[in-house]
């Protein structure tokens, strides 16, 4: 008895009861679909943190000032408070491993132009902003050192800002007031759109930290210092450069802890990444849970299948199959059962990952549909079909002909 | 002399129900000729269906000899009997034991599945023996959709699909009204007397056995006539 034959009489068998193969190879149909959906938004979430990073800058050093919770001695500075606009100076003048330098303050305010307002972020950064993070002016020009020395009272939009302040107007030249200060526009920042929905980074608007300092906040500190190193295979040798440089200008005792820390932008990618690839794994694991309560299902259909045909099972001996041709029978009506469902899960699972967009609370996730999730859920539902189906098919088999004949 | 198809010596077979032995079978020794038509014959409980599912190798006997064509076949094993009676016996029940919702013509099909015939080859021999019982136009009808009469047709017709040498029918007219028994055993006689085919029917009643040619009588476990 050849693999066709059995599948044709199998095929046959499930026809005569379609409904309940169709019922049973919902479980499977769900579980599939579920692992596919869950591990596309997994993907897609990972993606869209990639993607963020990217746009940051590869080459992206950050110096934030140490925590204050650190029990050690920290000889300048208190702590939190620790970082000066000196130190970038300093950063940029002695590290030859430094190509920009942009210190950063920031602040929270209403901004508000003519009738309208708007809460934003506001960033307060040093002239080479844009090259630091790797983001373009779309129209108008981003300040420069003058305007940073003189903490002039100069802002440049982020495109959200823009849409909401000024519609279509164009900003250009126009004044808007920040905390009552008036701040003349200076330009706008090309969008770089939402990242995996966490937050908009269009909504922001930026002036000179000098500004945000002395205008706004009145505080002496900065909050933390942006710096893109020459090359991406130099960003080690900044960051040591940077440390050095650092304990010297903060006057640390050697032994002593530093009183900043130097991050690496691709580090903190890294470990957004992963954290991303654990959410990824948690979702598919807990859908593979349906996929196994799905298996369950079939098990149950099939014993109760073997129960009612049991007659059926004592002919088939009669005239002549062997065990194994009752095992195989069994065993492939499972199978095709939970391969079916399993292609059709595929589907499913396809269709609603392209589908999450249109609900609103998913509006902002990527979903990214792989071919290996594909493949890895298909081969777990015919697995699952041969796991759960052994044991109703081998009972099957090892039915007496005689009794099996008797069966009323 | 006519070759011997079955022969059985000295066969005894005991159950256990709980704690208890039945012996349901106590020393049979008797040999069927070639193209022989018995009928076996005997109230229930006295072991005759259990002496029909030995000698259609259905059971084991627990001691004693079955030899089917020169074969012992009680030292076989469960898949080869089953080849057996895939090779050898055709089976017709009192309740026809066919598939519901299945054509009659996949029904006369079955046997053949288990043996590797060719598809096409598979359709033409189950036309074929379904033409023998007179029942080639309803190939294609659910069984159903059929009598009684016309079902247990198409059970014979199952049985005739590998040439067996062999037919057992267990009370093959017991669900039957007697005009239909009489064309159901018409067509035994036929089969026996054209084909050459050996019957061993099981029955109780008179009228059916006076079909056969031999009747033997069986008792607690014991042939105790044959006439």
């Amino acid at each position: 008895m050849n693999i066709l034959r059995t599948s044709r009489i199998a095929l046959r068998a499930l026809a005569r009861n379609k409904m309940r193969s169709f019922l049973t190879a919902l479980g499977i149909i769900i579980g599939v679909g579920a692992v596919i959906a869950m591990v596309s938004l997994g993907e897609g979430a990972k993606k869209g943190v990639e993607e963020r990073f990217n746009s940051l800058g590869t080459n992206l050093l950050n110096v934030f000032p140490g925590s204050r919770n650190v029990h050690g001695v920290h000889s300048g500075g208190g702590g939190w408070q620790s970082l000066k606009a000196e130190d970038a100076e300093v950063i940029a003048t002695q590290c030859d491993a430094v190509k920009y330098v942009s210190p950063s303050a920031n602040s929270r305010g209403q901004v508000i132009y003519a009738n309208k307002n708007w809460n934003t972020s506001i960033q307060g950064t040093g002239a080479r902003y844009p090259e630091v993070r790797n983001w373009e002016v779309e129209s108008g020009t981003f300040f420069d050192e003058t305007h940073v020395k003189a903490a002039a009272k100069v802002c440049v939009l982020g495109s959200e800002v823009k849409k909401s302040l000024f519609e279509d107007e164009d900003p250009l030249g126009k004044v808007i007031r920040v905390k009552k200060i008036p701040f003349r526009v200076l330009g706008v920042l090309k969008s770089k759109g939402e990242a995996g929905g966490f937050f908009n980074r269009d909504d922001i608007i930026v002036i000179p930290y000098t500004t945000v300092m002395k205008r706004l906040s009145g505080e002496d500190h900065i909050n933390s210092i942006d710096i893109q190193a020459v090359s991406m295979e130099r960003t080690v040798e900044a960051q040591r450069q940077i440390q050095e440089v650092l304990r010297i200008q903060h006057k640390i005792a050697p032994g002593a802890e530093d009183d900043f820390q130097v991050r690496n932008m691709s580090e903190i990618a890294e470990g957004a990444a992963q954290s991303t690839q654990i959410l990824g794994i948690l979702l598919g694991s807990i859908a593979s849970i349906s996929l196994l309560v799905g298996g369950i299902g079939i098990m149950n259909i099939m014993l109760v299948s073997v129960t009612e045909r049991i007659r059926e099972i004592g002919i088939r001996m009669a005239v002549g199959a062997r065990e194994k041709d009752i095992l195989l029978q069994f065993l492939t009506e499972a199978v095709v059962l939970s391969v079916l469902g399993g292609a059709l899960g595929v589907a499913f699972g396809i269709g609603s990952s392209k589908l999450m967009k249109f609900i609103p609370i998913f509006a902002g996730w990527k979903t990214i549909v792989s071919p290996s999730a594909i493949a890895l859920a298909f081969v777990f539902s015919a697995s699952v079909g041969i796991f759960f189906g052994f044991y109703p098919a081998r009972k099957a088999s090892k039915l007496d002909p005689i009794d099996a004949l008797r069966y009323e | 002399m006519a070759k011997k198809i079955i022969e059985l010596q000295n066969l005894a077979k005991t159950y256990k129900v709980g704690d208890t032995e039945v012996q349901a079978l106590r020393g049979i020794s008797y040999s069927v000729d070639e193209g022989a038509f018995v009928a076996i014959m005997g109230p229930s409980g006295s072991g005759k269906s259990t002496l029909m599912n030995i000698i259609g190798c259905l059971d084991k006997p627990t001691s004693g000899n079955y030899i089917l064509e020169g074969e012992d076949v009680s030292t076989f094993d469960k898949n080869t009997l089953a080849r057996i009676r895939n090779r050898k016996i055709g089976f017709v029940f009192q309740t026809f034991n066919l598939l519901s919702r299945t054509s009659a013509l996949e029904n006369v099909e079955l046997p053949l599945l288990y043996s590797n015939v060719h598809t096409k080859q598979r359709h033409e021999m189950a036309l074929h023996a379904l033409e023998s019982v007179g029942l080639k136009n309803r190939a294609h009808h659910k069984t159903n959709q059929l009598s009684g009469g016309e079902q247990q047709r198409i059970a014979i017709a199952r049985a005739l699909l590998n040439n067996p040498a062999l037919i057992l029918a267990d009370e093959p007219t017991g669900n039957l009204d007697s005009k239909t028994s009489s064309e159901i055993m018409d067509i035994f006689t036929k089969l026996n007397v054209e084909k050459g085919i050996t019957m061993v029917m099981v029955t109780h009643e008179l009228d059916i056995a006076a079909y056969a040619r031999k009747r033997i009588h069986v008792r607690d476990g014991q042939i105790i006539r044959e006439d």
